[in-house]
């Protein structure tokens, strides 16, 4: 027996209010599932960026489009991981793949997934650094990285430009069909939690909207720090235009996202339904501070205005690259705070409505604080292996 | 393609116009009847047997026989936060204050209500697991290890489960739990290995008072059966339309 996590329920009965239905005390997801959006999240949205340039060409943040093909893919390599770690017998995961349940949401999302990741995004980074990967195969001079492009070229060496333009021409018909990938991709992370009639704070329509829109933010978020912060340790200029550009794209998403919350919960308070009063007793306690402060003000609020004040009034290139990193940086907090507030928020009242349990967040442990900030930056380390291996760079310095 | 050649459209002007004057005429003819449509014979007139189960909230003293009982019976752990049934106390008070308990579910017995002469009502809930028809907790589950057997029980393969704990998630009522020592999701079985042999569910065995009665539905004759056909019944949160075979006689509004 699990003596570990017997001793933590024991300690959490004190700390129950109301009533719950006895077997509640334990909040089946943890820190580790509020992950899992969130990451998911990111490659969602880095995506969409990136086809924003290649599906509706916008020229100006051309610089950006590798970097957030590369964002995306380290993300999604990570994506799993926590649901993987999670699991009570994480040996048998492999069975969603092999014997998939058709009417579960989680079991279809194995193969979102996979679609998005072989099919779309490993296919368009593939595609769209063929012509380097070529050349670097030939000309490398260290060995076994020379030998690693000779592997990913696949055997096809022919970089004539009407190859050249055939892969451009596929890599477009990819984004396209990567762009609904991308929004299927997260809109179902967002089903997973919106179709679980159970819970009324998770079941809505709205959820796997709100998800997408949420998704979009965070992911513009991240490259744009991503990218502010390469430029810096580079020592290269930012592309302004670029920037400005992506400022543009955060401020809608944000405002987008930030909407659709506060209708659905306009529509929680109208309706007034049975779930409503341990809802209310839900954000004016245990969410006040991850909700109302971090989620809302702090996360919605500050950057809708930061990244506002940009556009309405003019500011000097400074300033608006302090206003940008500390929007970008308040997003993706508030961002994290909703994930929170839907995953663990949705745990703590009980299916009576009647009462609250407690979490209290392990430090080490396979479900705790460390090995969530693990797995949380364990996509950077892969980001950095990637921007070594494959580095976006060459064609953005073309083009500027 | 000499079909397609054929197909003038001018032809195919006139099959798509016909399309839709078959679909509109088949829409004014034969309207939807609600009572066809709606009615859904109950699994048990074809499957036999079919398990079924009833409490009787009146008759129920809140001794908490069965919640022991089911622990011994089925091995779940003995602490307070893992039960395949549990017995729930309602207190209602004159104010319209409602106070529900259920210490170490109804094992350690129950403290006296404070302030007894505000006290207007008070009863006990026997829960246990709802054995759905339409159960979410199968619905979600990704790999297809908890299922609704022929026979009407929803269950749980501990060797194919692999503690993704959705399906915790999607019921409703609180019956699952996650075991310690499988490391999967755990909930009440109705006894399945008892009632294979003609048994009675531990839970049924124990109760000194008759409040849980438990039986095959197929059979017309059986005391389960006319409970269903002629007591006043209700279920637990039906309007999210899981349709539970657990039926409660006697169940209070305040009832969660």
């Amino acid at each position: 027996m699990d003596m570990a996590i017997i001793e933590m329920l024991r300690g959490a009965l004190g700390k129950v209010s109301g009533f719950i239905y006895p077997n509640e005390l334990e909040l089946q997801w943890s820190v580790l599932i509020v992950l899992y959006p969130y990451i998911t999240g990111l490659v969602a949205g880095a995506f969409v960026l990136a086809s924003l340039e290649r599906v509706f060409d916008v020229k100006a943040i051309k610089p950006i489009y590798r970097l957030s093909l590369l964002v995306a893919l380290a993300f999604l390599l990570v994506a799993p991981l926590p649901l993987n770690v999670h699991l009570g017998h994480p040996e048998r995961g492999i069975e969603i793949f092999m014997t998939p349940h058709t009417s579960s949401a989680m079991a279809m999302f194995g193969f979102v997934y996979l679609w998005y990741l072989m099919v779309v995004l490993l296919m368009e980074v593939w595609l769209d650094y063929r012509k380097e990967i070529v050349e670097w195969s030939l000309s490398e001079k260290f060995w076994p990285k020379r030998l690693f492009y000779k592997v990913l070229t696949l055997g096809v060496t022919n970089i004539s430009p009407r190859s050249l333009e055939i892969d451009d021409k596929l890599g477009r018909i990819l984004t396209v069909v990567g762009l609904p990938s991308a929004l299927l991709l997260h809109g179902y992370v967002g089903f997973i939690f919106g179709s679980i009639k159970a819970n009324p704070w998770w079941s809505t329509p709205l959820m796997p909207v709100i998800f997408i829109f949420s998704a979009m933010a965070s992911g513009i978020a991240g490259v744009m720090l991503v990218y502010m912060l390469a430029c810096w340790a580079r020592n290269v200029k930012i592309d302004m235009p670029c920037l400005d550009t992506i400022g543009k794209f955060l401020l809608t998403a944000i405002i987008v996202a930030f909407s659709l919350e506060m209708l659905e919960s306009l529509q929680t308070v109208y309706e007034a339904e049975e779930h409503f009063d341990i809802i209310s007793l839900l954000v004016e306690g245990k969410l006040f501070v991850s909700m109302i402060l971090i989620q809302i003000i702090m996360g919605s609020i500050t950057p809708i205005f930061l990244l506002g004040t940009v556009q309405l009034v003019e500011l000097p290139e400074k300033a608006r690259k302090i206003f940008y990193a500390l929007a970008g940086t308040l997003a993706l907090i508030g961002i994290l705070a909703m994930r929170w507030n839907v995953v663990i928020g949705g745990q703590f009242f009980s299916k009576s409505f009647l009462g609250f349990t407690t979490y209290k967040m392990e430090l080490a442990g396979r479900e705790g604080l460390l090995s969530a900030i693990g797995l949380g930056i364990l996509p950077l380390f892969i980001l950095a292996a990637l921007l070594y291996l494959l580095p976006p760079w060459e064609k953005t310095k073309e083009s500027i | 393609m000499t079909i397609m050649k054929n197909f003038s459209r001018k032809q195919f002007l006139k099959t798509a116009a016909g399309a839709a004057l078959v679909l509109v005429s088949k829409a004014f003819s034969t309207p939807v009847q609600a009572a066809e449509k709606f009615f859904r014979e109950p699994a048990w007139k074809r499957k036999k047997p079919y398990w079924g189960y009833a409490i009787d909230v009146n008759k129920c003293i809140g001794c908490a026989r069965c919640v022991d009982a089911c622990k011994t019976e089925n091995e779940v752990p003995r602490e307070p936060f893992y039960f395949r049934t549990w017995v729930e106390r309602y207190i209602l008070r004159r104010s319209g204050e409602v106070n529900v308990d259920s210490p170490n579910g109804g094992l350690d017995g129950y403290l006296p209500p404070a302030d007894p002469e505000t006290v207007t009502k008070s009863f006990f809930v026997p829960k246990i697991c709802n054995h759905c028809e339409n159960a979410p907790c199968v619905q979600v589950c990704p790999v297809g290890a908890t299922f609704l057997s022929e026979d009407g029980v929803v269950l749980v393969d501990k060797k194919y489960c692999i503690g993704c704990r959705y399906c915790i998630q999607a019921c409703p009522y609180g019956s699952r739990f996650f075991n310690p020592i499988t490391h999967t999701a755990d909930k009440c079985t109705l006894c399945y290995h008892r009632i294979k042999k003609g048994l009675k569910t531990a839970c049924v065995e124990v109760c000194p008072t008759g409040a849980r009665m438990f039986g095959d539905l197929s059979d017309p004759k059986s005391a389960i059966s006319k409970f269903f056909e002629t007591e006043n019944t209700q279920v637990l949160k039906p309007n999210l339309g899981t349709q539970p075979k657990i039926v409660y006689k006697g169940l209070d509004k305040e009832v969660r």
